[in-house]
């Protein structure tokens, strides 16, 4: 089996009051997808925030056996971080090639950074088409794809997703879904957050259910498929 | 047609110089959603900065593009120290609070520096040394360009190129405009928000001492009350413009600065400052987001 990429042990969090996570723990492993899936407000949000250090967090991350815990927001993504966001955060007013020109922040290597902008183009072709056109104007759909490429301008190791079927057509979810299987299967780790549990179960190797702010049930994402207990809860059949 | 060709001259000129303050404000909206009510005080110390500077150096009666160079520099420079230093201070420390404990604080780091003004720099006003030699350029009937008009177009509209490149084509600027978006997706890329906070404020203040020296040099008359008025102003060409767009802070400055001409011109200069919040109040009723703003769409 492959080396333990992220490590999550006993994660809570709150919003105010409202205890959002009460303690989970899960890992991803080198080269998986693994996803979370869920009903509205179970907190698989909450968990790529705290992962991403938007919120405040106790328990342990850690990514390749380091603590990244208590590390700022905007130095996590030096450690391999990168996140699509929930409803895909992309800067409105600015150009697509902006946009992507805002996942490579970080980095410096002019030559790098270009060649991963072509890949980017190759893989959603519609950017290209729309490179200088303001990011706020596309549509959902390219804007997701806008979303994923962003984030995957930082070279990450571990590349985490938040709803990216969320309020799109059914043919722009699969052609998504494509990519994804299709960068883990070029060596990219994945950690899929989705609703769309069907989706979802089928494109990854585990898969973990979170209720109320913990994990109920894990297993592999056909063994879950096949739950009875999913099928009744997330699947509607 | 003389005169409102020198009105138009006149009115450009003021309405420049509201905006290079009123750019102060937008910015700083744009990234933090709050009115550095202390804006206009950093003016006021860029002028006073500039005053000193130019005694010290014995510049005071050498006008010339040296000098103006110069104080320009000392100006922003100044200006920016303390833009920084104010928000490091007083404004970081309540990033996380209510909106309203940090518009609070900036009135009273507003209310600070006016009252340290008159304690430092005394309360009688000084004449700021003279920056340009007084030449009229271009003589028609009445209408006159003045060497002092020329520059104030001139400096405005540089300062004003610089920031746009910057704001456009640069790494920086760039990381500006994002944290104003959506500041924590650019926090998740990378962006480490308190510095683009703080690279905020050096430029909106910087700005404010340019200013503060094409102020001074054509109505050399500074004194420590000096950045209220036109602080009102310039912030109220910021709203007019739509807070936190940049070229809609040009536009309400360009625009505030020809109306105040031209209503002291063709109606009564009593009516100057009546003017200015006139159109606030206008503005608020018909187009509370301003001429060039957006309304704020609260997704869910």
């Amino acid at each position: 089996m492959s080396e333990i990429l992220l490590k999550v042990e006993q994660l809570e969090a709150s919003y105010g009051s409202i205890h959002a996570l009460k303690g989970i723990s899960f890992d991803v492993r080198e080269g998986e997808i693994v996803s979370l899936i869920g009903a509205n407000g179970a907190g698989k949000t909450t968990t790529l925030r705290a992962i991403s250090g938007l919120i405040a967090s106790k328990g342990l991350i850690s990514l390749r056996g380091e603590n990244i815990g208590s590390i700022p927001s905007y130095k996590r993504i030096l450690k391999g971080l990168s996140q699509s966001p929930e409803g895909r955060g992309v800067f409105p007013a600015m150009s697509v090639r902006e946009n992507l020109d805002m996942g490579a922040y970080t980095r410096s290597d002019r030559d790098g950074i270009k060649r991963d902008l072509e890949n980017c183009y190759s893989l959603f072709p519609r950017l290209k088409e729309r490179e200088k056109q303001m990011a706020g104007t596309l549509s959902g759909g390219e804007q997701q794809m806008l979303a994923i490429s962003r984030a995957l301008m930082s070279r990450p190791r571990l590349l985490l997703l938040d709803e990216p079927s969320l309020g799109l057509a059914p043919l722009i979810v699969a052609q998504i879904f494509e990519i994804v299987k299709k960068l883990n299967k070029e060596g990219m780790t994945v950690l899929l957050v989705e609703q769309n549990a069907q989706m979802a179960l089928k494109v990854s190797h585990r898969a973990y259910v979170l209720e109320t702010g913990s994990i109920t049930l894990s297993g592999r994402g056909e063994d879950l498929l096949s739950n009875e207990e999913v099928r009744r809860s997330y699947l509607g059949i | 047609m003389q005169d409102f060709v020198q009105h138009l001259v006149n009115g450009l000129s003021l309405g420049s110089i509201y905006a290079l303050i009123a750019l102060g404000y937008t910015m700083v909206y744009g990234i933090l959603q709050m009115i550095n009510f202390a804006h206009s005080d950093v003016y006021m110390v860029g002028a006073f900065a500039a005053y000193y500077a130019a005694k010290w150096l014995g510049i005071e009666n050498q006008p010339g593009l040296m000098s103006l160079a110069t104080l320009l520099v000392v100006s922003m420079v100044a200006c920016a120290l303390l833009g920084l230093t104010i928000e490091r201070l007083a404004y970081r420390p309540l990033r996380k609070a209510p909106k309203l404990n940090i518009l609070i604080t900036a009135i009273g780091v507003s209310l600070f520096l006016q009252y340290a003004g008159q304690l430092v720099f005394g309360a009688d006003p000084k004449v700021f040394p003279e920056v340009m030699p007084d030449i009229t350029f271009f003589q028609w009937g009445d209408l006159s360009l003045r060497s002092s008009d020329f520059t104030v177009l001139i400096v405005a509209l540089l300062a004003m190129v610089g920031l746009h490149f910057l704001i456009h084509h640069t790494k920086i600027g760039r990381a500006m405009r994002a944290v104003s978006q959506n500041s924590s997706v650019a926090a998740m890329l990378g962006v480490n928000p308190d510095r683009i906070v703080a690279m905020t404020f050096v430029v909106g203040s910087s700005l404010a001492g340019v200013g503060s020296v094409l102020v001074g040099m054509k109505y050399p008359k500074i004194e420590p009350l000096m950045g209220m008025m036109i602080g009102l102003k310039a912030f109220v060409a910021a709203v007019l413009g739509g807070i936190g767009s940049i070229p809609g802070a040009v536009l309400g400055g360009l625009l505030m600065g020809l109306s105040e001409e031209m209503v002291v011109a063709y109606l009564s200069s009593t009516y100057r400052d009546a003017l200015a919040f006139g159109i606030l109040i206008v503005i608020l009723l018909l187009k509370p987001a301003g001429l060039l703003g957006r309304y704020q769409v609260e997704k869910v």
